[in-house]
């Protein structure tokens, strides 16, 4: 994976830089020596590192239009980052950028459960968002399962999904408003307390751009009451097929589980030898979720049950208690861990129609054979979007670049049975280059004149998103 | 005039790319809103057609110009619907001709249901459009989750032809409710109406309507609460209900199909309006803040949808915009003349950063000002 080459004006100027952001922050807020940058120099995408120029963690919506607005009249690339989780290198900086840090800015500034909303700052943990409301029975529905540590920011700039979001969304369904700084360190308000922002829907633009378009500093979230309950049913099926069908006839008849999960047979067992969930070792299972109060649970159970029974599952273990619950979902939930106990890994985010879900597993099985890598399926089935792990060995050289080919080639895959190549995990750097393969040049041409509009100097998180050939003459023409 | 009724994308394309003086872009020309321009009507009333439907995916693709009717119809077959219930503007607008799928994104026009569901918006997974070069573009696709580059299918959506004229639009459905039921209080102030209201959508009970009309079919203030899902599901939920409300007074219990139904498509498409004169403002705002910012407008008739969220208000032909705008100088929100004499001012006045926003967008989308161009107007 290519990175532009750091502009040697821009290295030849952070003296000066540093001087000017030290002027407006606080000393503690500038991080310029060499041995604390480093703690930058990544996100959850760990293959690929590069230490920043400096990093600057304001503790206000102005403190982040003074950074802004210093870097913008100095042609600096600002990188932001929430709390650097992204998979796909969305906060991977360069060596010429500042990465800008959101995760000072923590605070709740408002709760309204009058009118279902809650305002915070975005470097404000996802979990700890809900953290503020459930005593009072309250919640944030998008649960990316990076919850625990993923700031509102980079939920905002990736969209970020989750398990749930069959029933309640994705984050761009759940926000109402935000306070953006531009590049130029102009801040804007856009939308609010109340629905449907005016004018064109800058904000479903926002939601998603991947940190290009502006640095948002607060956000309105729109929080619910949650469910009385919650229970699921496991069911084991001995074929992928079997189970896909399975999960489009329970979409038909009219339930909607707030959660579908699949698993398949190697992540199962690597699962089963880690958490000891006590699943079943069969070839596809499914994990199905509903809410309501205990009758309502009961009698959406039966339907979906019901439906299950027709296609013959291996097994089927209803939920009737928090207890049993917690155990269904212990093996999905420890199933990345699981995998990383036993190899490297890669997690893939592609999305497909849910129709093609046996076609696509049999093609994965074949690559997986072909390109001599396993791969582990687990994924949200309900809605398509899938998480194929690719398993190698990270000290073996080769074995990356063997394994990103193979990951290119499943995810083209996605793109070719009319899905997409990322559904919650953002493009970053991982999937940038293979953007030509869903959009046409055109279509990636008016995404990019879209920057053009938010950021004409092509400063804010220049290299993501688009393949590096396609946006090499904005971001030169902008040093 | 006659219209321009293109019937393939790429003749569509062809008189764009060809074009040089402004247009008004319309689907079935049912919802007339803010000021049109005067220019020849290019209309997707001819790019008709269901292209895929997948059930089982919860997915359907159109052309733009198919009558939302077609798609509604194509979807009970299979028990599915929209389930953020567009509103029909015929009757408010006194329009004829037939509403269109793309006229519905294009608007973004959401029912009732919005506060549970979401917006029309939420339901467009993809869409495909020409520029104002005469380029057509795509975005989105037609699966659920998709992150992979910029959001434009969000961006379309609302845009009411500003940026583009989509031809084919991606979007999910949902499966219908098997039963449905409604709550309703009467007599209640503006004030109580929006607190039951509140404290309905606040439970966890699934509330899927919450509204209250000044003027109820027997001249009393009628406040009612919908519930759909299961059978014993709704008998449960309208108990639990029907305890949480108490000191609103004592709820009735409607579980009658077609009475429901009836009463929230009247809701929803603004029935008691149709008849009455006057203009016709569309108002969001925080639902606490609605019965405040409607007591200010002198002469003024309410409904309130989105448990007070939203607001029709009616007030007497010829308020002139400045009446509504500052009424609102307190109230975050926007506010939009839906029926009444287009003036330049129908659309919720934009701050100058944001307007700023708007002029570049437009100008790249559509660097001829071909589309709309009276429309969505920035002057703050």
């Amino acid at each position: 994976m290519d990175m532009p080459n750091p502009n040697p004006l821009i290295l030849a100027r952070k003296a000066k830089l540093i001087e000017r952001l030290e002027a407006v922050l606080p000393p503690e807020a500038v991080i310029h020596d060499p041995s604390e940058t480093r703690a930058y120099e990544c996100d959850g995408l760990t293959a690929y590192k590069c230490p920043p120029l400096a990093v600057v963690l304001p503790a206000s919506t102005q403190e982040v239009s003074d950074a802004l607005r210093i870097c913008h009249e100095m042609d600096v690339p600002v990188v932001p980052r929430g709390a650097g989780t992204s998979l796909a290198g969305g906060a991977l900086p360069t060596e010429d950028s500042v990465i800008l840090g959101v995760a000072k800015l923590t605070d709740v500034l408002e709760t309204d459960y009058d009118n279902r909303f809650i305002r915070v700052q975005t470097g404000r943990t996802n979990l700890s968002v809900t953290g503020a409301v459930e005593e009072d029975g309250f919640f944030y529905a998008p649960d990316p399962s990076s919850q625990l540590a993923c700031a509102i920011a980079g939920n905002i700039a990736m969209n970020s999904g989750g398990a749930h979001c069959l029933k309640y969304g994705v984050t761009t369904n759940n926000l109402l408003g935000v306070t953006m700084v531009m590049m130029d360190g102009t801040i804007t308000q856009i939308g609010g307390a109340f629905l449907d922002a005016e004018g064109l829907d800058l904000l479903g633009l926002i939601c998603g751009s991947e940190g290009q378009l502006g640095v948002v500093t607060e956000a309105t979230l729109r929080i619910l009451h949650k469910p009385e309950g919650a229970r699921p049913v496991l069911m084991g099926f001995d074929s992928s097929e079997v189970a896909g069908q399975c999960v489009s006839d329970i979409i038909k008849v009219g339930v909607l589980p707030v959660a579908i999960e699949f698993m398949d047979r190697p992540c199962i067992r690597a699962t089963e030898n880690f958490a000891g969930a006590g699943y079943p070792d069969c070839e596809a299972l499914l994990i199905v979720e509903v809410e309501g109060s205990d009758a309502e649970i009961d009698e959406q159970l039966e339907t979906i049950i019901e439906i299950a029974q027709s296609h013959n599952p291996v097994a089927l273990r209803q939920s009737s208690s928090d207890d049993e619950s917690k155990r269904i979902w212990l093996g999905r939930k420890s199933a990345f861990g699981a995998m990383g106990k036993i190899n490297d890994y890669m997690c893939l985010d592609g999305t497909i129609p849910v129709s093609q879900l046996p076609y696509v597993l049999k093609r994965i099985g074949e690559l997986s054979q072909e390109f001599g890598l396993d791969v582990a399926n687990v994924f949200h089935a309900g809605d398509g979007n899938m998480h194929p792990l690719i398993l190698f060995n990270a000290n073996e050289p080769g074995q990356l670049e063997l394994c990103e080919d193979l990951g290119a080639e499943i995810l083209k895959l996605c793109v070719e049975v009319g899905g997409c190549l990322t559904g919650e995990h953002g493009v970053g750097i991982e999937k940038r280059d293979l953007m030509l393969h869903q959009y046409d040049p055109a279509d990636l041409e008016i995404q990019m004149a879209v920057k053009d509009v938010f950021d004409p100097g092509w400063l804010l998180n220049p290299a993501k998103v688009f393949p590096l050939q396609s946006s090499d003459a904005r971001r030169i023409a902008a040093e | 005039m006659t219209a321009l009724t293109p019937k393939t994308e790429a003749e569509l394309a062809e008189i764009v790319a060809s074009a040089n003086a402004p247009m008004r872009i319309t689907g079935g020309g049912t919802r007339p809103i803010g000021k049109p321009c005067d220019g020849p009507v290019l209309s997707t009333s001819a790019l008709s057609g269901i292209e895929l439907y997948e059930p089982g995916a919860l997915t359907l693709v159109a052309r733009t110009g198919t009558p939302v009717s077609e798609v509604e119809k194509t979807l009970a077959k299979e028990g599915q619907r929209l389930a953020f219930e567009p509103m029909d503007h015929r009757g408010l607008l006194g329009t004829t001709g037939e509403p269109t799928i793309g006229g519905v994104f294009a608007a973004n026009v959401s029912g009732p249901r919005r506060i549970q569901t979401g917006a029309a918006r939420d339901f467009l997974l993809g869409v495909r459009f020409v520029d104002g070069t005469g380029q057509v573009l795509r975005n989105g696709g037609r699966v659920m989750k998709n992150v992979t580059g910029y959001d434009l299918v969000k961006l379309m959506a609302g845009s009411y032809g500003t940026l583009g004229v989509m031809t084919e639009v991606a979007l999910k459905v949902l499966p219908k409710s098997r039963h449905t039921g409604m709550l309703a209080l009467t007599g209640l102030s503006d004030t109580d109406a929006v607190r039951a209201l509140s404290r309905a959508l606040a439970s966890p009970y699934e509330v899927t309507g919450g509204a209250h009309l000044q003027n109820g079919p027997d001249g009393a203030p009628l406040t009612v609460i919908r519930i759909e899902g299961f059978e014993n599901s709704i008998a449960y939920r309208a108990d639990e209900l029907q305890k949480l409300l108490g000191a609103f007074g004592t709820a009735t219990f409607e579980t009658d199909a077609d009475r429901t139904t009836q009463r929230w498509r009247e809701i929803r498409d603004v029935a008691m309006f149709h008849d009455a004169p006057g203009d016709v403002w569309r108002i969001s705002v925080k639902p606490s803040d609605a019965p405040g910012l409607v007591a200010q407008v002198p002469g003024a008739e309410a409904l309130y949808d989105w448990g007070g969220g939203l607001i029709w208000l009616r007030v007497p032909e010829g308020t002139q915009a400045d009446t509504i705008r500052n009424a609102m100088q307190a109230t975050p929100g926007h506010a939009t003349l839906i029926r009444g004499a287009a003036g330049a001012g129908a659309f919720q006045p934009l701050s100058p950063a944001i307007g700023a926003l708007h002029d570049g967008l437009r100008a790249k989308f559509d660097p001829k000002g071909l589309f709309n161009p009276g429309l969505m107007d920035r002057a703050a």
